[in-house]
């Protein structure tokens, strides 16, 4: 079971050697059918968030469709029915093909880089999460171009979404769509809970693990517990729909409300699944800029917890006005509030870092505190909503719409467009502009608040959601005008983004290892990183690192130099255990995933596609498992 | 950066077993979140019963006999499921092989008995909300336990390979582990489908 006596060992060599020599071994291969084989989590990371941020480009474009539409009264640059698929696609494409993934993706690149190892865990799963991403998002937006993208909210409501009222193949697009972006977000979910628990470096103990790794933990935990919901309610409307199950038809036993239980006890984790990253991402990025730790280390991590657990307690406050009893109603506005507690422990750690460190105010602390800001002022109105009597009042009216952008904007986007400028140098090897990041960040600032604040006050006045457009008695038309015009300058700040990266990514200063002297263990390594993440795998012997062994670094030695392997630790301890093979680069990943493809697409025409699109499926699977015979294989 | 080599790990072992190897816990995040989708089917379930005047609705209860005889089989299927858990970890072939190929017997049976069980619902999955989540859930169940008889038997074709090497056994012990998931997936869901309907 241990090494061969005459396996070649990264102790045997030095230096470069060992560098070259582990870049051959763990190198994607090169060529086309190789970037298709690619398990290398940097790789599929790297797809990953670029593929999410072409989705938040193409939801970005509706959205300003949408404001250019409501900007004057009685306007006709978009029709009812392209309306409604406007408003669905942009809330589908928003929250399922950009805010979950581009999350899951930044975790795919750093999570094994944060935590000391050389690849995520179950590689040849992750490839096939990335294409079912790809493809799910592909056929969502395919249907939408055709003309039979979904127009029934993000929420896909029943009986609205019901055979009887939907008679096209909208909904069932809707419906698939889900399923193949859970498939992806819940195969992530297991590979980060593993990477964490078992791929730790050496001696990163519990109370050792960076804060976004944290984050991403707890994360990872709720998709696996919130998104079966969906599954179960996306499924039994594909079956009502097409083999004409009676789940949502109350004519037969069935109940609307139950899509709506289902749906929000998936929908409302949702929001923390989008939002905890964020706090992870905004925890990595203060510690650095505040050049201090995070005060409160323990309280953060606890708050974490204790806001994954309550966010499964929520639900319900998006039905207050369904006729609930009132004690549920009562339980639900006291947990409803009682999320903002450990949201707001975390704030004030936050702050008292900023308080006690020697800030330096560049690009990434500057979205941090965009952050804080905005996601303040969203979460004070989500204690307004949480109320049953004002939100029976504003239920519906743009004051909602107002709220929940604040918040996930404010909660997830901020600190994810300030992660893209504190990453981009690992990622990129290259330094984004700072003069063009300040501008970025005023612009998104100021038409964030310009685009949404007047929302609040056009829900108050009584302006309905998903409406296409009103009239000019209505006296909603200066707001709105207000509102669309801060939205283009918010649009063009990501414009502007986009500008940056395309420009430093070929002129930018080179980076180095650790531009920001930062003390996570992904700035241990080259940027961007070799194949194998490290040469050595790191020891960590404290919270931070990089500042504590800033003079040296150790690690192990004696893992294989002419396979893949990485290094087991045990759960709590990180003790090293085992060395564990990691696959090759496969093909099978992305047949999988095609055939897997074909299934569900063909399942919303035909019921029979469960049979003939289960053997190919098997096939691809038994490929991707069976032994290559290669030496790890067989040992 | 410098770096301080402080260990060396070539001692360690290529492989293991249970909570120290990386795929015991992969199948832990799946049977928590297949657990999770079994439990949120049950909800579904007795949302339904809560909302409706009666239940079953339309229909009379299934028919009590492929199910229980399906439960006695699971429980049963324990001890082969174990027998091969133990050659795994001693590390015997000709045991594991026996034990793979029984526990696909076992897994291929249940699946013709849950054939019976679908045409003794009493009830199609379109003539009522009863009759569509009863269907659902065993569908849901239905594929959890083809998928796992499909990993059984290639895993127990894998063991007449070149490929039965050491490591091997500890995926033979990994899907004992899972067996026994599917086993306690399925006892609350025969007390949901076939006794609930009774009440």
């Amino acid at each position: 079971m241990a090494a061969e006596p005459n396996e070649l060992r990264d102790d045997v060599l030095n230096g470069l050697q060992l560098s070259t020599q582990l870049e051959r071994v763990w190198r994607t291969p090169s060529g086309l059918v190789g970037a298709l084989m690619s398990v290398d989590h940097k790789v599929v990371g790297r797809r990953y968030i670029l593929t999410a941020f072409a989705f938040l480009l193409l939801g970005g474009i509706l959205a300003v469709l949408m404001r250019i539409q409501l900007a004057g009264p009685e306007k006709t640059f978009l029709s009812a029915d392209k309306y409604n698929q406007v408003f669905t696609m942009h809330g589908s494409t928003m929250m399922f093909l950009f805010a979950v993934p581009v999350m899951e993706a930044f975790a795919v690149y750093l999570v094994p880089l944060m935590v000391g190892t050389r690849n995520i865990a179950f590689p040849r799963l992750n490839a096939f999460s990335y294409w079912m991403f790809l493809f799910g998002g592909c056929f969502l937006w395919t249907s939408f171009l055709f003309n039979v993208g979904p127009d029934v909210g993000w929420f896909s409501y029943v009986p609205l979404s019901s055979l009887q009222f939907t008679p096209t193949k909208r909904a069932d697009v809707w419906a698939q769509m889900i399923t193949f972006t859970e498939v992806a977000a819940l195969a992530v979910a297991v590979e980060i809970v593993v990477t964490v628990f078992k791929l730790r470096a050496p001696g990163m103990t519990l109370d050792r693990i960076p804060l976004f790794v944290w984050a991403m933990l707890v994360t990872a935990f709720l998709v696996m517990f919130a998104m079966p919901s969906i599954m179960v309610a996306s499924t039994s409307l594909i079956l009502d729909r097409l083999v004409n199950t009676r789940f949502y038809d109350s004519s037969s036993g069935g109940h609307p409300l139950l899509w709506q239980h289902l749906f929000w006890f998936f929908g409302h984790p949702e929001v923390y699944i989008i939002f905890i990253p964020g706090t992870g991402m905004v925890s990595a990025i203060l510690a650095t800029f505040a050049r201090r730790p995070v005060i409160g280390y323990p309280v953060v991590i606890l708050s974490l917890i204790a806001t994954g657990f309550l966010s499964f307690g929520l639900w319900v406050h998006h039905m207050f006005v369904t006729g609930l009893p009132q004690l549920g109603a009562a339980l639900f506005t006291a947990s409803s509030m009682l999320i903002a507690v450990p949201s707001g422990l975390q704030i004030f750690c936050w702050l008292a870092t900023l308080w006690d460190g020697r800030p330096v105010y560049r690009t990434p602390l500057l979205f941090v505190i965009g952050f804080i800001v905005i996601f303040v002022l969203g979460g004070l109105s989500g204690v307004m909503v949480a109320s049953v009597p004002i939100d029976t009042q504003v239920h519906d009216t743009y004051f909602v719409v107002a709220h929940f952008h604040y918040v996930l904007i404010g909660g997830a986007v901020f600190p994810l467009v300030g992660a893209v400028y504190y990453w981009f140098p690992k990622i990129a090897g290259r330094m984004l502009s700072e003069r063009l990041g300040r501008w970025n960040f005023w612009l998104a600032f100021i038409g964030f608040n310009v685009a949404f604040f007047p929302m609040h006050i056009l829900g108050l006045i009584g302006m309905p959601r998903r409406v296409y457009t009103y009239t000019a008695d209505m006296d909603w038309a200066h707001l709105n005008l207000v509102s669309s015009g801060g939205a283009l300058v918010f649009a063009f700040s990501f414009a502007l983004l986009l500008a940056n990266v395309v420009y430093s990514l070929r002129k930018g200063a080179l980076a180095g290892d650790n531009p920001w002297d930062a003390s996570t263990l992904e700035w241990a390594t080259s940027s961007p990183p070799p194949p194998q993440n490290f040469d050595r795998i790191p020891v960590v012997k404290h919270r931070d690192p990089l500042w504590a062994d800033s003079e040296s670094l150790p690690v192990v030695a004696g893992l294989s130099a002419e396979r893949r392997e990485v290094l087991l630790t045990s759960l709590a301890e990180a003790e090293p255990q085992i060395r564990e093979a990691s696959p090759e680069p496969s093909i099978w990943p992305l047949l999988a995933a095609i055939a897997t493809t074909i299934f569900f697409i063909g399942s919303i025409f035909t019921p029979w596609a469960v049979l003939w699109g289960t053997p190919p499926m098997a096939v691809t699977l038994i490929g991707w498992f069976w032994p290559t015979g290669s030496k790890e294989d067989e040992e | 950066m410098r770096q301080t080599i402080v260990r060396d790990v070539s001692d360690l072992p290529t492989y293991g077993y249970g909570p120290r190897s990386g795929p015991w816990w992969g199948a832990m995040g799946f049977m928590a979140l297949e657990g999770m989708g079994f439990a949120i089917a049950i909800g579904a379930y007795l949302y339904l019963y809560a909302v409706n005047p009666t239940w079953p609705i339309g229909a009379s209860p299934p028919d009590l006999w492929p199910g229980t005889v399906e439960t006695v089989i699971y429980l049963l299927s324990i001890i082969p499921n174990e027998f091969t858990n133990r050659a795994a970890h001693r590390q015997g072939l000709a045991k594991a092989r026996i034990g793979l190929i029984v526990m696909a017997l076992i897994g291929i049976a249940l699946l013709v008995l849950r054939g019976f069980e679908f045409a003794h619902l009493n009830t199609r999955w379109d003539n009522s909300a009863y009759g569509s989540i009863v269907w659902l859930i065993l569908g849901l169940h239905t594929t959890h336990l083809a998928t796992d008889v499909g990993d059984t038997v290639v895993l127990a074709v894998l063991m007449f390979t070149r490929h039965a090497k050491p490591r091997r056994f500890s995926d033979v012990t990994d899907n004992v582990f899972y067996w026994n998931f599917v086993v306690l997936a399925w006892l609350p869901l025969y007390v949901l489908l076939d006794w609930v309907p009774r009440l």
